[in-house]
């Protein structure tokens, strides 16, 4: 922290891309121990507070149709439209929180009378395993199993920041979760065009900590590379048998994010052969629109424009037991991370 | 006791149609299991003496799995409210027991659960002097639910209050936080994941009472940390008072298989479910005593000073973390949910 205070001379914002290092920044108090002119901004890499409403609109109207859809855990209490998954599950609706997709096949296999329906969101971490599942099903010749795929990736978006004209940022956080599966090639050509330092850190408060020095140290000798802060786990190539497994189901597309819109070139979505196992083809929903809340700031918010607390709703009429908007909902979310841990701690 | 005394391997509708088939149930099972002179009379109630402060609490419990590593709903069910009376800082001597069961449980699980509940009240030194068995259709209950209520009489010396609670007192906990929670979640269908985590599950009134025998007044409040964890239990105290809570992350003892687990599920260990652990809050001249005679107890041997009270922040609860940061800590809104990545 001393370090980093004598390296900073002067005003400098720092994006941690992922959502586990803005919960990390949150809960170890680290936001409060840097100096005023390190700036942390939260980023859009929590995989639910991106997922657009109408997604969670379709999901819920497959629980209505009486299709078990199963989903990762904070997202099912992420608000659609007129409800959330939680509620609709309330209602009757055959809910079930899984940690891995492959369960999910495990479901579609002991009902086979059933249609089983995994809500596939995430970045580049949770796709494997649902890539996975894909094949295990089609492998297995399990019918009655689909996923509701709603995948996005991270430099598409960071680009979408960087474009847009009230961006501040000076620095990123890169995520380092995401550069396990992923590797750093695709991260070089952002460094040069942008000509911003990237800095792919880890999860941990110390891996936070010596991120944010990192970074620091190169903006003040004004240059800009990627560097690797969490080497112990992300390698130059990545996770290469993960990869494949992605290409072999996936292929890149346009995809949709809450509150920032859609992103060129920013998600996947199931290649041809493997339509019979795309939830939105099998069960004609893709038809659902679905307009955000117009009181939530959530774009602004992810795109590091407004901090939480600048919100008029925050705190008042958006809380995370009735949320307006997503990132108030997922404990990865900018909005209820600063919500559960800081509130007040956090000055303006 | 066993299936063949009732004659049915299976728990049905009959059983708790009030006519012979409750009354066999009740008789060998239940009547031989937990027979003392209060129950013996075999009233539509008990009647007992009363003399002086009583406290009285109930509770449900509806538990899935119904057996889990370290107890079973069963000893649950006692200890829970067990705890629940202690920490009104009285002596639960009686229980009331009922049964809401689901037709379709193995005769030998109920036979199982009952013996249990009897060692476990034995332990605790409780006697179950009422009671009551229903049974639902398949589909309408989840196996067994069950409800107690505690009651026994309040120590001379306790007067337990959250406005007694004043600037510099101690916050003390007994144990390991999230023990109990995290061996439920290790067994909870479409969880895999091997651990020898056990539930903490454990009566706690013999130990409150050494407590207020040896710190009377001085104690100024108990409160077991059950649903919400540690965390919605200090922010509660916390709002009871004009004080705010300052607690230190690296005092609050946490065993490293649990925090694992809880990294691994995306859970937080404040908000994780206890069932054996209790938070005191005690006067700042007596704590290092109060903590020398809860090591002492087996159940409170790895009891540790957490924090303190403090006229900062009034009513909201900060936590120093690891690396020297601070936090609020704020109660669980809803269930507790999984993060994704």
């Amino acid at each position: 922290m001393d370090l980093i205070e004598k390296t900073a001379t002067q005003t400098w914002n720092i994006m941690e891309i992922c959502g586990g290092q803005t919960h990390g920044l949150v809960k170890n108090g680290i936001i409060n121990l840097l100096p005023e002119n390190v700036r942390m901004i939260h980023g859009p890499g929590c995989p639910v507070c991106v997922t657009p409403l109408n997604l969670i609109d379709k999901a819920i109207e497959l629980l209505e149709k009486g299709v078990i859809v199963c989903s990762f855990g904070d997202m099912v209490r992420v608000p659609g439209s007129k409800k959330s998954l939680l509620e609709a599950k309330a209602n009757g609706g055959d809910l079930r929180i899984l940690y891995s997709p492959l369960e999910a096949v495990n479901i579609a296999k002991q009902n086979p009378d059933k249609e089983v329906v995994f809500f596939a969101v995430g970045f580049e971490t949770t796709a494997p395993a649902n890539a996975l599942s894909v094949l295990h099903a089609k492998k297995e010749n399990v019918t009655n199993y689909s996923i509701l795929v709603s995948h996005v990736l991270v430099p598409p978006a960071m680009e979408g920041i960087l474009d847009d004209e009230l961006c501040t940022i000076d620095a990123f956080l890169g995520a380092g979760h995401v550069c396990a599966i992923m590797g750093m090639k695709e991260y070089y050509p952002l460094v040069e065009k942008y000509k911003i330092p990237i800095v792919i850190t880890g999860f941990e408060p110390l891996d936070l900590v010596q991120g944010i020095y990192m970074a620091l140290l190169q903006l003040e000798k004004g240059e800009y590379k990627l560097e690797n802060q969490y080497s112990r786990v992300v390698k130059e190539e990545g996770n290469v048998e993960a990869k494949k497994m992605m290409e072999a189901v996936f292929e890149i597309a346009d995809r949709e994010w809450r509150g920032i819109g859609s992103i060129p070139d920013s998600g996947y979505r199931l290649k041809k052969e493997f339509l019979d196992f795309d939830a939105e083809t099998k069960f004609k929903i893709s038809s659902i629109t679905t307009p955000e809340n117009s009181a939530c700031i959530a774009g602004q918010i992810l795109k590091g424009i407004k901090k939480p607390h600048q919100c008029e709703q925050f705190g008042k009429a958006c809380t995370p037991s009735n949320p307006l908007g997503a990132p108030m909902v997922s404990s990865e979310g900018a909005c209820a991370a600063y919500y559960h841990f800081s509130n007040d701690l956090i000055t303006p | 006791m066993s299936n063949k005394d009732i004659g049915y391997d299976t728990i049905n509708l009959g059983h708790g149609s009030g006519g012979l088939m409750t009354r066999d149930l009740l008789d060998h099972i239940i009547f031989e299991t937990f027979s003392n002179p209060y129950l013996d009379q075999k009233h539509d109630g008990s009647i007992i003496k009363v003399d002086g402060e009583m406290a009285i609490s109930t509770d449900s419990f509806v538990v899935s799995p119904i057996f889990f590593k370290g107890g079973n709903i069963g000893e649950l069910a006692v200890n829970g409210t067990v705890n629940d009376v202690a920490m009104c800082g009285a002596n639960p001597k009686f229980l009331s027991l009922a049964f809401v069961v689901e037709e379709g449980l193995p005769m030998g699980d109920f036979i199982k659960i009952v013996k249990s509940i009897k060692e476990t009240a034995d332990r605790a030194g409780v006697q179950i002097i009422t009671g009551d068995t229903k049974v639902v259709e398949r589909g309408k209950g989840d196996k067994i639910f069950i409800n107690t209520t505690g009651f026994g009489k309040v120590h001379p010396e306790a007067h337990i209050s959250p406005y007694k609670i004043k600037a510099g007192d101690k916050i003390i906990i007994s144990g390991p936080v999230a023990q109990h929670g995290m061996a439920i979640m290790s067994q909870r269908d479409g969880l895999e994941f091997e651990s020898t985590i056990e539930s903490d599950t454990t009566n706690l009134n013999f130990l409150v009472n050494d407590l207020l025998d040896g710190f009377g007044d001085k104690i100024h409040l108990f409160r077991d940390p059950t649903r919400g964890g540690l965390a919605s239990v200090l922010s509660e105290i916390a709002s009871d008072t004009e004080l705010g809570v300052s607690i230190k992350e690296t005092e609050i003892p946490l065993d490293d298989q649990v925090a694992a687990a809880c990294e691994i599920l995306g859970l937080d260990p404040l908000f994780v479910a206890n069932e054996g652990i209790f938070v005191t809050i005690v006067d700042a001249e007596v704590a290092d005593a109060v903590l020398k005679l809860m090591k002492k107890d087996k159940k409170g041997a790895r009891a540790a000073c957490i924090g303190e009270f403090t006229q900062e922040h009034p009513k909201k609860v900060v936590m120093h973390s690891v690396i020297g940061g601070k936090r609020m800590v704020t109660p669980m809104i809803g269930e507790q949910l999984p993060r994704i990545c």
